[in-house]
Order: C-alpha cells, then structure tokens, then sequence
C-alpha cells in the first residue's frame, strides 16, 4: 500500500453539456512531490482542479468520468468540505479572507480552538469562548511551517497584497491532516522577493511531505521548484516529465504549439497594411480594472487592420479597451484619428466613432430584461440620434418603434440570429445569439473603429465560425478597423493581421498573424506578474 | 518638515472630526442648549440618569445585529411588542412589583424567539437590504399586533381582568396602568447621592447585560457572527452556517429587546399599548448612532456615550427653543428632526465610506505609469 | 373624510387609503402580460401568491357590500373619488423606479414641495381655482430644487437608496414642522387666531381650491358620483408619463434602470438620469398632493407627510410592480385595488361585524405587499 501513489488521476475526462474540456486526463504524484501544472487559459487546468476538490460545480453540470485514487483508494468528493478532509487544501486565485480579522483568526477561521463552558452544555458548542492562546500558538506554528515569516496579529486589510497569500497558504497549513496543497497562481500577486520565499516554502513544504501541485505561468518558479511538469493543452496533457528534463521554450512550445500547419489551413488572406496611417495611438495607458490590470501600454492601430490582442488572462488585455471606453477608470493619452480622445468619458469615445462589444455580455453588453429591439438600437439611438421622430421642431424625440423593428430584423436576417421575433428579451437567447446582438448592436453604431473584446467566449463552435466570419465581413466590407481581444490564439491567427501580445499589464511584443506559436508563446510568458 | 507633521496632525484631526462628526454636532448643540434651557443641574443629572437606566437596555439589543452586518436593527420593535404583549397578560394576573417583571420577562421569551424567528428568516431572504426590509417588517407586524390586541385578547385570547378590556368586551385599553410595578427595578437598592437618584439594581442588570455582550463576542458564536458581517461568501466558504447565524443574531436581539422593553415602561409607569413601540426603534437607532457608532461597528461605549448626549439634548430642547423662540413646539419639532437628521447622516456616511476607498488604487496606478513614461522620455532624450 | 378624522384619532402610521381590489385576476393578468411583453411563466411568477389574495378578498367585498345593506353606487363613487385624489402621488413612483431608484420612499420630500406652493399660493392672496393653478406654478420650482438636492445625494449612496429616501423623507417633514412654525406666514385663514403666527395644523381649502378640479364636468347620476376633472387631470399626467418613456431621453431612464452599465456603455450619463428621474417624482409628488388636496379640501400640515409615501408605494406593488419595473398600468390597477380596499373595508366590515378592522387589515396588507417586493427579487444587493 505505502508503494501507492499520495494522488493517482485515472483517465480523467469531463464534459459541460457535450462541450469536452477535459480528455482521459492521467497524473500521478507522491508524497512530497511538487508538481508544476501548466497551460493557457482555457487548457482545463482549473476544471481538473475543481474536480479533485470535489466542487459543487462539476455536480451540478453531469459529474466527471475516470477516477481518482488517495493512496490507491478511489475518493469522490461531494464537497470541498470532504476533500479537506481528506487532506486536501487549495489556495485559490482570489483570496478568501475575512477583512477585518487579523492573520491569525482567518488562519483558524470556523476551526478554532475552544475553552469549554458550562453554557455549551445548554445551548450547543457554539457559545463556547475562543482559546486565543491556543490559536496563536496554532496560528504560530502553521506560519512557522510555511516559513515565511507574516505578522500573526495584523488586520488583513492592512496587510500588503502577498501577505494576503500567505495567510492563505498558512491557513491550508494549519489543517493537521493535510497532505496535499493546492496552489492556483499562488505567485501572481508577490513582489519578486515574496515569490522567492514563497518559492523557499515550497521547497520546505515538500521536505515535511506534503506534495505540492503548483500552477503558474511563471514558467522558471516551475522549473525552480518542481519535481516534475505537467502540460496541459485544449483538455488534454500534452507533456509529463521530469522538471529536469524540460526548459522553458520547450514547455512554452507545448502549451501553445499546434500544429503550425493546422492554424495556416485555412486559407488566410495575407495583407501588408504596414504603409497604411496609424488611425489610433495609444501612449502610457493604464487602467485600473480589477484583475486585469493595464500598467503601461504604447500601441499603435493602423487604419483598416484587424489587430488582435493576445495574452494570457489577468495580464491586461481586457483592460485595454476597457480603459479607452472608459468604462474603468484610466490614464495616459489616446489619440483617435488626429485627436485627443479624453479618457473615463464613453460617451466621447462613441461620439468619436469609436464602438465596443464589451467581454461581459450579461452585464455590460445586454439589456437582459429588454427586448432585442431596444438592444439593438438603443446606443445608436442614444449617440447619434438614430431611430428618432422629431415632433414639435425637435422638440420631442419620438422613439420611432418602425425603424428600430426594421433594424433589428435587419441584423437578425444577417447574422442568423435564431430568436422568436424582435420583441423578445434578450434574457432568453442561447450565448451565442447574444453575442451577435451585442455585435449588431456595434454595427448599428456604423463605427469607423471596433473593439471586440472575447467575441467566442461561452459560445459553441458553429456560432463561433458565424461570428469571425462577420467580424472579417464587417471589417473588409465596411472599411473599419478591428481590434480584437482574445484569449485564444488560433482564434486570433486566422483572423487578424498583426497580433500584439500584452504581458504583465504591459505590450510584450506585436507579430504578424503567420509568425509561429512558439514565438507568441515566448511572449505571452516573458513579463508575466 | 516640520510642516509636513503639522500637515499629517492637520489631516488627522481633520480625519477625526469626519469620522466622528454626529457626536460632535451633538456635544456643540448640548453645549449651547443646556445654559438656554436653565435647567438645574441637578435636575438635568436626575433626568439623564433615570432615562439612561430606562433606555441602555433597549438599545444595546440592537449591537448584535451590526456585529452580524445587518445593519441597525428596525426591527428591535418586534421585541418591544413582545415584551407588551408579555406585561399584558402579567397585568391581566394582577401580578405585580418584582415578581411581575421577572414573570413578564419570562413570558415575553416565546413571543421575542417566535418573533426573531420570522423576522430573521425574512431578512436572510433580502440580504444587501435588510435595513429598509427590517424597517417595513416593523410596520407590518404592527399591523399583525393591533389584530391580536385590539380584537383577539379577550375574544379569542381570554383576558380576565377587567381594568385592562375596553368596555365593548375585547381588545385592551389604549393605555394599560403599571403603577403597581412602577419602578420598581429601580427603587429596589436605589442610592441617592445629592438628590440625584441612581437606580442601582437597573444599572447592575445593565451591567450584566454589557458583560454578556463582551463575553458573547469571544464565543464561537460571536466569531462566526463577525466574520459572517464582514464577509458572507467567505464564512460559508470557510462553513459557517451563515442563514443559521444570521437568524441567531436576530433572535438575540429581539429576545433583548423584549426585556429592554420591559424595563423601560416598569420606569415609565403605564403601557401605551398602541404606541409604546412605534417610535421606540427610531429614538434607539438614533441615540446609538448619536454615541459615533455606524451601521456597521458599533460599541458599549457608543451606547452609553449616545444615550448620554441624545438624552440631553430631548431633556433640554424643548425649553431651548422656547427660550429662543417663544414657542416650545419648535424644540420639540427640532429633536424629532435631529433623531431622523442624525440616522439620515449615518446612513449616508456608511453607504458613502462603501464607494470611497475605490480610487485609491487608481491613483497608484497613474503614478507608476507616469514615472516609467518619464524615465522612458529621459531615456530617449539621452 | 371619515377615514382621516379617525386615522388621526389613532395616530396610525398612514394617511387616507383606500385599498380595493377587484378585477385583476385573469383579465388583466394577461394584460399586464402584454404591456411587461414578459413571457407567462415570469408573469405568472409575478403576480403572485399576495396579490391573489387581496384580490379575492376585495372581490368578497364587492359581493358583500350590497347583501350587508350599504348601497352599491355610493361605495363606487367613494372609490373612483379616492383614486382620483391618489393616482397622482402613485404614478410619482414610476420615474425613480424606472431610472433604477427602487421605491421612492423619499416622496415626502414632494409633498412638501406641494405644501409649500399651497400655502404660499394662499398667503399671496390667490383664492379659487387661480390658487390651485398657482400653487401648482410655485410648487414646481421648490420641487426641482428640493429633487436636484435630493437626487444628488441618492447618486453618491447608489445601492442604499430606499433606507436614505425613507430618512430623506422624514428630516424634510421633521426640519418643515419647525418651518411652518417659524416662517412668517400672515394669512388669518392659514395662521393659528389667537398667536397670529404659525400656521394650522389643518387649513380648510373653502374659498380657495377645494374640489376645483373634481368640479370640473363632474357626472352625477343617482349615488353615482364621478370627478370628471380630476380623473381627466390625471389622464393627462398618465399619458405625459407614459409619452416621456417614449422618447429618447425616456428610453434611456428605463434603459439605466433596467442595466446601468449598459447605459453607460452606450454613453448615457446614468448620473443625470437618475438625477432627471428623482427630479420628476419630486414634482409628481407635489402634484400629487395638491390634487389630493383639491379633493379631501383641507391642507393637513406638520406630521401628515410623514407616512404618506408607504401607500403609494404599496398601491404601485399592487398593481404589479416590482423594485425595478414599473408601467402605467401597474399604476392604474394599483391605485384602484388599494383605494378600493381602503374605502369599502370600513364600512363593509362595519355592518358585518360591527367593527372597525379596516385600519389593521390595511396596515398588514399594504406593508405586506410591500415585504413581499423587497424579499422577491434579490438583484439589488450592496454587491
């Protein structure tokens, strides 16, 4: 039995309603071992997690195939709550703390030691008093094992970011029976400083026996501290060596490395806009948008292009189009055709021409509750006085319900919108229906320049093609340039033409759509934070 | 350098006096109001000290539901109807003095718990709006009380005595006499120190209570109900059972609320059985917020330092106002409108402070943007 | 009348209401349905257990009140009145529901507004139907400032705005009961005999603006009794209303209401909107209460404000509005059922068991309904 390994994942596989994200999945990890999982967004790394911690979601949507073995018995979670106890701790991206509790009482948070009472005998073992002596010394002693040393008796709101993560990682730590931690991204917030101790703690971590799997995109923490490398590509592992046997072009190569030839397949269109007129410039943009923080971009757009945006996620390309139609506070200068766009102002960017078909469909894109008549017009009819009768000289701006009927059926005709009619509310449209309103919804502005930010997100593949091809449509038949935001490169290299890659908040580099995966892997990967 | 630490002192008293500007106003009103009312010191100590022992019960209820995040309890009326409903039938035994308040508290247990019971499941169906909700519940169950007072009791619900029926047989009185139980928590071992009386035994349960409540906050239960304030999705995470705790905190309160109310018309000698209540919520809210405390922190010492300078100013408003006005409505309009001024001030502070702290990460960002375009542009220069 | 010299009597916390409820089961059920263009389920899920309830109850009445001896036509000429005086300060709900306000517990904060161009109208000696006009013309400058105000203080608590509006509501009515004290009003018709100064707790509106609009074409046959007038005023602040959400501007308040990020989106400034939307109730509101008081014939001052916006809140809940969507039709049914209910339970549940139950059974079911919309709909958290 002691010969079995501490974690065994057997042909793990995993749908959401027919759509695979997870392929006969196979890991194996024993005590101690520290295990580096990588991939880019959307490989199935977080599904594979949330499988082995048993939460709600993956019930809730069918259940998993395959099976996963502890110490060569098979366990199935019902709940996180079981698979901690099992032994099993994570430490999620977003932190978990109570703000206004110091270290030490999230560290023991709903497991804290008690004196008993006599009251308790009465009214239950909730109104027994906390044993803070004995909570520091567990506090102390979880934040010894760690080895980074954080302040036990701070606030947590007044505790710089990284110590944040620690005391999440601490309090995985606390828990006796733990065997196997769990860390998502443990190293995205940490000055450099913190992530070499965090690093160091690992390190002592797996000396004690706990085995470790560590995801980052930072790929040389994974070779500085793993026993072995995972890479997992589109649900799949497509590498499982040794760390020793590994390097970073390597590992990046596999994580975004298609088959070149698949991705050119498709017949692309090469065009040279390189002696086209840059029609918007951007200068030391930042933005501040939660999780996708934009630090310092210069990018320069050309006029009729369609630029893509690249990146892995939390690195700021969402933040980019965001920040310029202000829609989250930002800075820095952005200039739009020979003028000066000034910035936290929508209403000037769509006054400018400017439209953007925003990654958050449900809450920044759609008018859930209203019918597809007024999602459609509305932003036309608000910024250009579009769909309006005028009365009384102008006086009164009369919605003119036939001409904003007539649009809409317009652009249900041409982008294959499948819906009951124009008055029904957009609430009830599959994702990818949607995500063509949100468009017509762009296209009935008429702009000269478009953002669309993650237009294939959570929609499947034929109304994907459908999508691209209207965006191509849109771009070649109208004149208007394009910047699109996504995370998945294929996507990206068949539509645009040049593709810039953003990297820590900041450009990392731009390419020509036909430059090979590993070269954008290269970038995705080279300012990460 | 020096004027930067006379700045910092600057900003930080500036910083203390926003954050703790209702006690503020308050104390300047006092300060102005008592030389206008020419009240006797004596008189005014009296006055504060009887309605301190009248109303630091009551409002101390409300400190649990804040420790759990939900707000200023308006639903603390509930617990006051309860403890009406308990002196009722208290008073319908003819039982009174002592053991009639004690009989009364515990009668009005049942009806606070079945009434904490409803009103906290309620809120945990309304959460993000439990104020306006507990405030309407209030309204609402006022509604249900009438229909058990004024027309159950003594149809339905026998009622024997006859003093307390309304001559058409059902319903109670508008007003219910307890002067045979008319302060006598506080007469009992009541000291007297230059006239001024202090109802000892009333302040010793005060006492008890304060000791409770510092206790019940190093409970488990209490730990669970701070971190369930502060953060909903993370206790559950964490497995707190969070509709569970928030029930109990509600619960809790009203149960004190019952017997604060209790206390509060042993001192105030007869039940108004249609209208003790219906302000009662509001003049605590406000006194409590009076003391610098907030919709979500609140203190022993806020209590006592509200009731304190709330008190002060109803004792001596009136007079005030008729000393500068001529007419002593004004004073009494002019502290209505400070209790509704002051709880309308809270609430914005509190939902303003939520917004506040968002840019500052923002303003960050724009400053290391803006070095490392300036560094870059030396660069280029060089 | 009888209501309110009894509703002060208990020093209840409502003002004259009138809940009736009739019709609105399956007929305007699917009415509403059409004018929400909601699917069934949603509408189905929207009308609800409550409003069921007092339906039938309202309907018992109707049934009821011809058998226990109280003759029929009076009992509907009391309701139409009652809705007439109402559906003004009901319909003042519709903007800053729309605009995504939620309730508007603030409308005190209107009728004030209102009570200022009335008793100003009168103290600068306009009498007859000239008073009712002017008090309207000074009211409405005293609305827009006192709505900017206020609007601009709902925009920086957004998330918090029904407990502040309740509050609002109540420092304005507390801060006024000084001000109708203090401010030198001269009037002997307004002012109290013996001090000269200060003004009435109740000011009779004879000689001046009482019922002039409800005499207005008033249609008389038999006990029937309707006030053409006043129906037809408010006829046309309905169709004002439901033409303002016609328009552009319109569009965009609903469209705020409806996903404030989305307008801003689009390039709506949602400030404004909002800003616009409380404006309007403010005024609506002080509309509201001088055609109230056109009908009722007395100006009640000082303490009356004060919980006047909880019927209209509960009536535009009735009628089938939800914290974020409301419709002039909800207005109407709303208006009716509650003013219905309110007038024909007194005297109804008088002659059938000789006792006054009409206040409890008004106080429940309106701050019910109102319990009930508040626990409902879960969107408008702090979060």
């Amino acid at each position: 039995m002691s010969n079995a390994p501490l974690l065994e994942m057997r042909n793990i596989s995993k749908d959401f309603f027919g759509n695979k994200v997870l392929v006969d999945i196979n890991l194996s990890l024993r005590e101690g071992e520290v295990l580096g999982l990588c991939g880019e967004n959307g490989a199935g790394k977080s599904t594979l997690m949330k499988i082995l911690f048993g939460m709600d979601v993956i019930r809730e949507t069918g259940g998993y195939g395959g099976d996963v073995l502890l110490c060569g018995e098979r366990a199935e979670f019902a709940t996180p709550f079981d698979a901690l106890a099992a032994g099993i701790g994570m430490v999620h991206q977003e932190f978990s703390l109570i703000p206004g509790f110091t270290a030490t009482e999230n560290i023991l948070l709903n497991r804290e030691p008690k004196k008993h009472s006599v009251l308790s005998e009465v009214f239950g073992d909730r109104l027994n008093a906390l044993d803070r002596r004995e909570m520091d010394q567990r506090s102390a002693a979880a934040i010894d094992k760690m080895g980074v040393h954080i302040d036990a008796d701070m606030t947590i709101n007044s505790m710089p970011v990284g110590h944040k993560q620690f005391t999440e990682i601490a309090r995985e730590l606390s828990k006796e029976q733990l065997r196997l931690l769990i860390l998502d991204e443990p190293t995205a917030v940490l000055t450099e400083k913190e992530a070499e101790a965090l690093l160091e703690s690992i390190r002592g971590m797996s000396r004690r026996g706990i085995a470790i799997i560590f995801i980052t995109h930072r790929l040389h923490e994974i070779l500085a501290v793993c026993d072995k490398v995972v890479v997992m590509r589109d649900g799949r592992v497509v590498q499982d060596c040794p760390a020793k046997e590994t390097s970073v072009p390597e590992i990046t190569r596999q994580m975004v490395g298609r088959d070149v030839d698949l991705a050119g397949g498709e017949a692309r269109e090469v065009r040279d806009l390189s002696s086209a007129k840059n029609i918007l410039s951007v200068r030391g943009l930042w933005v501040d948008m939660p999780g996708e923080l934009v630090r310092h971009v210069d990018l320069d757009v050309r006029e009729g292009e369609i630029l893509g945006i690249g990146g892995l996620a939390g690195q700021g390309k969402l933040g980019i189009p965001n920040g310029i139609m202000g829609l989250y506070e930002a800075g820095g200068k952005v200039v739009f055709d020979g003028a000066e766009i000034p910035l936290n102002n929508p209403r000037r960017c769509l006054d400018s021409s400017l439209a953007f078909v925003s990654e958050d469909r449900r809450g920044v894109g759609l008018l859930l509750d209203e019918s597809l008549e007024w999602n459609v017009a509305f932003p036309a009819m608000q910024i250009q006085n579009k769909f309006l009768i005028r009365l009384l000289g102008g006086l009164i701006q009369w919605r003119d319900a036939k001409a904003i009927h007539a649009v809409t059926e317009k652009y249900i005709d041409e982008l294959a919108i499948k819906c009951t009619g124009t008055r029904q509310s957009a609430r009830e449209l599959s994702g990818g229906n949607q995500q063509k309103i949100c468009l017509a919804k762009a296209f009935a502005l008429e702009p000269k320049f478009l953002f669309v930010s993650e237009p294939t997100r959570g929609i499947d593949v034929g109304a994907k093609a459908l999508v691209l091809d209207a965006l191509r449509r849109f771009n070649r038949e109208s004149g208007v340039t394009v910047v699109m935001i996504s995370s998945e490169l294929e996507e990206l290299r068949s539509v645009c033409d040049r593709i810039a890659i953003i990297s820590g908040g900041r450009v990392s580099g731009i390419l020509p759509a036909a430059a090979a995966s590993e070269e954008f892997g290269m970038l995705m990967v080279s300012k990460v934070v | 350098m020096e004027s930067s630490e006379k700045k910092n002192l600057g900003t930080a008293i500036l910083e203390f006096i926003r954050n703790n500007i209702v006690p503020i106003m308050f104390i300047v009103i006092c300060f102005f109001c008592i030389p206008l009312s020419g009240f006797s010191p004596s008189y005014l100590i009296n006055e504060i000290v009887t309605r301190m022992g009248r109303n630091i019960f009551l409002i101390l209820c409300l400190l649990i539901p804040i420790m759990a995040g939900m707000g200023l309890n308006f639903a603390m009326t509930l617990g006051a109807m309860a403890g009406e409903i308990a002196l009722i039938f208290v008073s319908d035994l003819q039982i009174w003095g002592i053991p009639g308040v004690i009989l009364a508290m515990i009668f009005s247990i049942p009806f606070s718990i079945l009434l904490g019971l409803l009103c906290g499941s309620i809120l945990n169906r309304a959460k993000g709006r439990e104020m306006i909700t507990s405030y309407i519940i209030s309204f609402f169950l006022n509604g249900l009380y009438q229909l058990v007072v004024l027309f159950m009791m003594g149809s339905i619900i026998p009622i024997r005595h006859f003093s307390i029926k309304l001559p058409r047989g059902y319903g109670i009185r508008n007003t219910v006499s307890l002067l045979n139980m008319r302060q006598c928590l506080d007469n009992l071992l009541a000291v007297y120190i230059r006239g001024v009386k202090i109802p000892v035994l009333t302040f010793l349960i005060i006492g008890l209570l304060c000791l409770f409540i510092i206790w019940f906050r190093k409970t488990k239960l209490g730990q669970d109900m701070r971190a369930v304030g502060q953060d909903m999705q993370v206790a559950r995470d964490a497995g707190i059972n969070v509709e569970h705790t928030r029930l109990i905190s509600i619960v809790i309160s009203t149960v004190m609320a019952g017997f604060g109310m209790i206390i509060y018309l042993q001192n105030m000698g007869n039940l108004s059985t249609y209208s003790s209540h219906s302000q009662i919520g509001m003049f605590c809210i406000a006194a409590l917020l009076v003391g610098g405390a907030s919709v979500d922190k609140a203190s022993i010492g806020n209590v006592f330092l509200g009731v304190i300078l709330f008190h002060t100013m109803f004792i001596v408003a009136p007079s005030a106002g008729a000393a500068i006005t001529g007419d002593s409505m004004i004073g009494e309009y002019f502290r209505v409108f400070c209790s509704y001024g002051v709880i309308t001030i809270a609430l914005v502070m509190y939902e303003s402070k939520k917004r506040r702290s968002r840019s500052r990460s923002a303003q960050e960002l724009a400053r290391a943007a803006a070095r490392e375009t300036e560094s870059a542009g030396k660069a280029a220069v060089k | 009348m009888r209501n309110e010299s009894k509703d002060q009597n208990l020093n209840s916390p409502s003002k004259p209401q009138d809940v009736r409820k009739t019709v609105p089961a399956p007929q305007q059920a699917a009415e509403l349905e059409k004018a929400q263009m909601g699917p069934v389920r949603a509408l189905a899920a929207s009308f609800g257990l409550p409003r069921l309830i007092i339906t039938a109850f309202l309907l018992l009445m109707f049934i009821a009140a011809p058998i226990v001896g109280n003759d029929f036509w009076t009992q509907i000429s009391n309701v139409i009145n009652r809705f007439s005086w109402n559906a003004i300060l009901v319909l003042a709900m519709v903007p800053m529901i729309h605009s995504g306000c939620g309730l508007n517990f603030g409308l005190p904060l209107g009728i004030i507004s209102g009570l200022l161009g009335a008793t100003l109208s009168i103290e600068f000696g306009f009498t007859g139907a000239a008073s009712f006009f002017m008090a309207i013309l000074i009211a409405t400058p005293i609305s827009v400032v006192l709505g900017c105000g206020y609007g601009w203080l709902l925009n920086r608590i957004k998330g918090g705005e029904m407990m502040i509006a309740t509050y609002v509501g109540f420092s304005s009515v507390s801060f006024m009961c000084m001000m109708w004290l203090l401010l030198p009003y001269h009037s002997p018709t307004m002012v109290w005999g013996f001090a000269g100064k200060g003004l009435r707790t109740t000011i009779s509106l004879e000689g001046f603006y009482s019922e002039a609009l409800a005499r207005l074409l008033r249609i008389q046959i038999g006990n029937l009794s309707i006030p053409t007038g006043t129906l037809l005023f408010f006829a046309l602040m309905a169709f004002l209303m439901w033409a303002f959400l016609h328009t552009k501007t319109g569009t965009a308040m609903t469209a705020v209401g409806s996903n404030p990020t989305f307008a801003r989106a689009a390039g709506v400034n949602v400030d404004r909107m909002r800003l616009l939307s409380v404006v309007l109730s403010t005024w609506l509101g002080a509309l509201g209460i001088l055609v109230y008081e056109q009908g009722f014939g007395f100006i009640q001052l000082y303490n009356a404000p004060f919980y006047m916006a909880l019927p209209a809140v509960s009536a535009i809940l009735i009628g089938g509005a939800s914290v974020n969507k409301a419709s002039i039709v909800n207005v109407l049914i709303g208006t009716f059922l509650f003013q219905g209910m309110v007038t024909m339970t007194p005297t109804v549940m008088n002659s059938i068991i000789h006792t006054d139950m009409s206040e409890v059974i008004r106080i429940i079911v309106s701050q019910g309904m109102i319990l009930y919309a508040l626990t409902r709909k879960s969107e408008g958290g702090s979060h």
